[in-house]
């Protein structure tokens, strides 16, 4: 019998599967088609101060292995948020979840987090400095260690939650945020958000995508994904979140060999709903080929 | 929504773009004309969807267009292939307000979800009269399928190489008690601004995921915004923003 547990920033997990932020609504959709009890727990829909409508469409794009997005955080705010989506969850998701928030100033950060620090559902609070489809807010917070520190202490004063800061990739050095927010008292680092990418339609001459650029996600990026969570892991002492193009079982294990605590599966949802339950009804075999009794003792285990 | 393994029974072309392809499997999933699927291709990530064209017992029908990479790799598809398919996806159209003569208005590959809906409110005893609207007679196709039904089929092309010359609003009769319709953002436009009754509008949007998860496919209407994969494609006259 192999055990699955892992225990993040003071929570454990049943297993370290967590479905990402944008990829997975407030879950509802997937409860529809299987008990999303079986995973670690799920980062909810990024969520701002006010609702927001988000980009204009075109916002996906195809690429290989991998697609662009510009959904710009369409989200209904997290008033609504707590008055109807985290009541509604109650139905179909019993473990704690990850709220996701963004924000356009450092004060809608910490307005977002106070708001939902009095919920009891949330376990943590994934702060997202690093969506590259908003202007004015998001990455901008992400791609400078001091601002990053900044909407860390910020979130840090206003609640007892874990708070975990989720890194963008489009940095020339992700460690030095990482460590930023650390010190600015990050319970964790979350990464890598998408990677900003393009395309352009060739008969138009335009880009795809309205907003001209996108995230980009998917099996594409894992190996810069894994790269950055091993830099970050061995810089930093507080618990990692790897992601970023995890698809398998095997994925999962490289990410936790690479240094993280528990990781999340984002684009990988959009094209095969079951992903997630497959990959947790598949860790055990996995486990078992590679003679892996106990999850949490492989975190960092690559040498 | 129901993930499921469809085989390719056939294709046949319809015109130099268009093919018909016939898939076998549970289609169970598929519950209301105007749904659609979502297709899993070798080699592509995201899934491509294509309206429901007609359900026959195990029997799956879809009407494509070659656009691009992803249907240009399903017209080649050899009968026996096995695909990777989300049903059932999409509210679909609503037969409850068509009245006795409702009108169905399709332009281009817009005109395949318009058949089972034509099928179904003939099945309640309604009388649909279609209008098929292309650029061109070469272009023209499912004119016999509609007819085959007992529809009252007008065809109209740009050119007036074939049928009534002009847009489907050139040919819009005097008399129906609701429309259907589903095409191009243009042709929609126009039927909205020139019909005289109510009716439901089916829209096309670049998904991500077709199950409402990634907020993708949004638009702003009346009642808030919507994804067009979850709570459309099919949406109200009433609600829409134009």
């Amino acid at each position: 019998m192999v055990n699955t547990k892992v225990t993040l920033c003071g929570i454990t997990l049943d297993n370290p599967v967590i479905p990402a932020s944008g990829t997975f609504g407030f879950g509802r959709e997937f409860a529809e088609l299987y008990d999303i009890n079986c995973l670690g727990t799920f980062s909810f829909k990024g969520t701002t101060r006010e609702a927001r409508f988000g980009n204009p469409t075109p916002r996906i794009a195809e690429c290989t292995s991998g697609m662009i997005n510009a959904v710009g955080l369409q989200n209904p705010g997290v008033e609504h948020v707590i008055a109807h989506e985290l009541p509604e969850m109650k139905a179909y998701f019993h473990k704690p979840v990850m709220a996701n928030v963004s924000g356009f100033s450092v004060e809608d950060y910490a307005y977002t987090c106070a708001r939902l620090d009095g919920e009891e559902q949330v376990g943590w609070i994934e702060v997202n400095v690093s969506c590259p489809n908003v202007h004015g807010g998001g990455m901008a917070f992400g791609t400078c260690p001091e601002a990053a520190a900044e909407v860390t202490r910020a979130v840090r004063a206003v609640t007892h939650k874990p708070i975990l800061i989720k890194l963008s990739p489009n940095v020339t050095d992700i460690v030095s945020v990482a460590k930023a927010c650390e010190e600015a008292g990050a319970d964790g680092i979350s990464l890598i958000n998408t990677m900003l990418g393009m395309r352009i339609d060739v008969a138009r001459r335009k880009p795809v995508i309205a907003n001209r650029m996108g995230g980009f996600s998917g099996p594409a990026i894992f190996p810069v994904a894994l790269r950055m969570v091993y830099q970050v892991a061995h810089a930093v002492r507080v618990p990692v979140i790897g992601m970023g193009g995890v698809a398998s079982a095997e994925n999962v294990i490289e990410m936790m060999l690479a240094g993280a605590t528990a990781v999340e599966v984002g684009a990988m949802n959009l094209i095969d709903p079951y992903i997630c339950r497959d990959i947790v009804n598949d860790l055990p075999r996995v486990m078992e080929k590679y003679r892996i009794s106990s999850l949490s003792e492989i975190i960092g285990g690559c040498m | 929504m129901k993930q499921v393994q469809l085989t390719v029974i056939g294709q046949e072309q319809l015109t130099a773009s268009v093919f018909r392809m016939r898939l076998a499997g549970d289609i169970s999933a598929i519950t209301a004309p105007g749904q659609f699927v979502n297709i899993r291709l070798d080699g592509l990530f995201l899934r491509r969807p294509i309206s429901v064209n007609d359900v026959q017992d195990d029997v799956l029908t879809i009407i494509y267009k070659v656009v691009g990479t992803g249907t240009e790799a399903m017209s080649r598809l050899p009968a026996g292939s096995v695909l990777d398919v989300l049903t059932g996806l999409g509210n679909g159209y609503d037969l409850s307000k068509s009245g006795s003569r409702p009108l169905l208005i399709g332009g281009g590959v817009g005109v395949p979800p318009l058949y089972l809906l034509a099928k179904r409110l003939i099945a309640e005893g309604k009388r649909p009269a279609a209008i098929l609207g292309f650029n061109t007679k070469d272009e023209v196709f499912g004119e016999d399928d509609f007819r085959a039904l007992g529809c009252d089929v007008t065809v109209t092309t740009v050119d007036g190489s074939l049928g009534t010359k002009g847009f489907v609003t050139n040919a819009l009769p005097d008399e129906y008690t609701y429309f259907y319709t589903c095409g191009p953002e243009p042709m929609l436009k126009a039927v909205y601004k020139a019909a005289a009754t109510s009716g439901q509008f089916s829209f096309e949007e670049r998904m991500g995921c077709g199950f409402g998860a990634c907020m993708g496919c949004s638009c702003k209407t009346v009642t808030g915004y919507k994804r067009i994969c979850k709570d459309g494609p099919v949406l109200e006259k009433e609600e829409i923003l134009w």
